[in-house]
């Protein structure tokens, strides 16, 4: 449910580690036993436990919910031979690549980038509304752009002197595709914000009296300088908008059928095939494996230097 | 300033105010709506009244599933802040072997067994555990997704807090577990406070694992409730939802305003979500 990017990790101090309470091993594991224990039942074996439902056909009703069988590998061969499942994967890297790469990442960048120079009230000002969309509950946020993109008397088509659309209907994948991309772009930002800070000025100085324009001290300067940043805020908001179940609140799903939709459709509407979506949970769990790895290597690479 | 700057200087505020207005656009709903005496989807000055709150207190679904919402966050914020409180400490002064490769595959799992993918062995598991339609099962499927996270950073912040209390503490005889309670907490405060307002906003916000974990519409927590507030016609009901919608944002808004008054926001940047 969430990955710690501590901003200002401070380095321990030189008494790390040094048992002051006389607290003992024994007691130590004492201590952190009952988390562990937490974490096991309802995070551990979940995850295990995908694996296996995902080889039967249990469902959630009926003969199926007493006694699954054992399928072996079906339900990923009908997964990957699923023409829905295919449209479902497009989707996806669609809202992936587009609301989180493309818009969170540019958006969120630009502002850093031009808040860098505004007053101090302009910049508390834009900071506030960006961060407001992303912390507002999910709920809220997904009734609002229902609202605001509605067909018959919804907010944009009051403004947009074209004729009215129905949106939401008519280009479901770019509205999730925008709407997620407002709802987001507040952790580039801040991301960006704290990485602009780290680039020397005194190289930006250099860069400016040998005549770099703004582009030019972008691309030479700045760009070289935050790469961590931009690598360590792809891997974020992708793994973030590759599991974001927001978009079923506006669009129901309808046109809008990523993997996590695709997942919950299978599970629980229709005929509620659990151990076929449980294939489908394990695809995307392994997914997840990939990207949180690479982001933990370079987690790891920073605070060791 | 020459006039390619004054051009320039106008094309930023420009672009800083089509910004501005794309994120406060689809927000307008949200203030303007819930005052207005004839709501419709669109945003208009409003035909200002009160009457929407008074028809939201006469909804007594709508205030218990507020309730639920307190319910499922506070003990959320109870189960993770103390048992992160103590993970945190003891890791954080006692060398164990393979301490920094548990907390490290422990961010890796939370990171991994997220959002939808989990919730179906999540379903299952709550049913074999009759847990379904329970706030027990909620909390503890919550606390269980948000408490490696918790340690993660609370680890960090007991690394930087000074030792020289605990040290004295003892010399007068005080067990481990009463140092902490009297000694450590008060030190890790801020640390403290950060994990529970965390916690809060996430369980308060959370839709999927109450969406799948309850049956019964007397349970559901506000994020899920809103969504059953039709008119008779089949409609959303505008009046109940606009009100309603208000006074679930309102604890997250005041969350919001505390945090960043008290310690900077700066600091939580990374840990939302």
């Amino acid at each position: 449910m969430a990955l710690a990017e501590p901003v200002e990790a401070a380095p321990p101090g030189p008494t790390a580690s040094t048992d002051a309470a006389g607290l003992g091993r024994a007691r130590a594991w004492l201590f952190v036993a009952p988390g562990l224990v937490l974490v096991a039942i309802f995070l551990v074996f979940p995850a295990l436990w995908t694996i296996y439902l995902g080889t039967t056909n249990y469902e959630l009703l009926g003969e199926r919910k007493v006694s699954p069988e054992f399928v072996g590998l079906d339900n990923y061969t009908d997964t990957l031979a699923d023409p829905e499942f295919h449209d479902s994967v497009v989707k996806t890297l669609l809202f992936v690549f587009g609301s989180a790469l493309v818009g969170q990442m540019c958006l969120g960048f630009a502002i850093a980038w031009m808040l860098r120079t505004a007053g101090v009230w302009v910049r508390r000002t834009v900071e506030t509304v960006v961060l407001m969309a992303w912390i507002l509950p999910g709920s809220i946020v997904g009734f609002l752009w229902y609202a605001f993109l509605s067909e018959d008397d919804g907010t944009l088509n009051a403004i947009l002197p074209v004729g009215d659309s129905a949106w939401l209907v008519e280009h479901p994948m770019w509205s999730i595709v925008i709407f997620n991309t407002w709802r987001g772009t507040a952790f580039s930002m801040l991301l960006f914000t704290a990485a602009l800070a780290t680039v020397p000025p005194s190289q930006l100085e250099t860069a400016r009296l040998s005549g770099a324009g703004g582009w030019q001290q972008l691309r030479d300067v700045v760009l070289p300088n935050i790469r961590g940043h931009i690598l360590t805020n792809a891997l974020l908001i992708s793994l973030w908008t590759f599991n974001d179940f927001t978009p079923f609140l506006i669009t129901g799903g309808e046109g809008s059928e990523i993997l996590p939709i695709y997942i919950y459709k299978t599970a629980l509407t229709g005929q509620q095939q659990l151990g076929l979506a449980s294939a489908v949970s394990l695809i995307v769990l392994l997914i997840n494996l990939v990207v949180a790895l690479a982001y933990l290597a370079m987690l790891r690479r920073r605070r060791v230097r | 300033m020459t006039p390619a700057d004054v051009v320039r200087r106008i094309g930023f505020y420009t672009l800083l105010c089509l910004v501005f207005a794309s994120f406060v656009l689809p927000m307008l709903w949200l203030v303007s709506v819930p005052f207005d005496a004839k709501p419709s989807l669109s945003v208009s000055v409003p035909d200002f009244t009160l009457g929407n709150f008074e028809t939201l207190a006469d909804n007594p679904s709508a205030y218990k599933s507020l309730l639920n919402s307190v319910i499922i966050s506070a003990g959320s914020m109870v189960l993770v802040v103390s048992l992160a409180a103590l993970g945190a400490y003891a890791l954080s002064r006692v060398r164990i072997r393979g301490r920094d490769a548990l907390l490290y595959a422990l961010l890796l799992l939370s990171s991994i067994v997220t959002g939808t993918a989990a919730i179906v062995p999540l379903y299952i598991l709550l049913d074999e555990l009759q847990l379904l339609d329970s706030h027990t099962g909620v909390v503890l499927a919550m606390s269980g997704g948000l408490l490696p996270a918790a340690l993660f950073i609370l680890k960090d912040f007991m690394d930087t807090t000074p030792r020289s209390y605990e040290e004295s503490a003892r010399v007068f005889g005080a067990s481990p577990l009463r140092i902490l309670v009297d000694v450590v907490v008060p030190i890790a405060r801020p640390g403290l406070a950060t994990i529970a307002v965390w916690t809060v906003v996430q369980v308060w916000g959370n839709f999927l694992i109450p969406f799948i974990a309850y049956n019964d519409p007397d349970r559901f927590p506000a994020a899920v409730r809103m969504f059953t507030f039709y008119t008779e016609a089949g409609q959303p009901n505008l009046l109940l939802i606009s009100a309603f919608s208000l006074a679930y944002a309102i604890p997250v808004i005041a969350m919001y305003l505390f945090v960043s008054a008290r310690y900077g926001f700066r600091f939580h940047g990374g840990i939302k979500h």
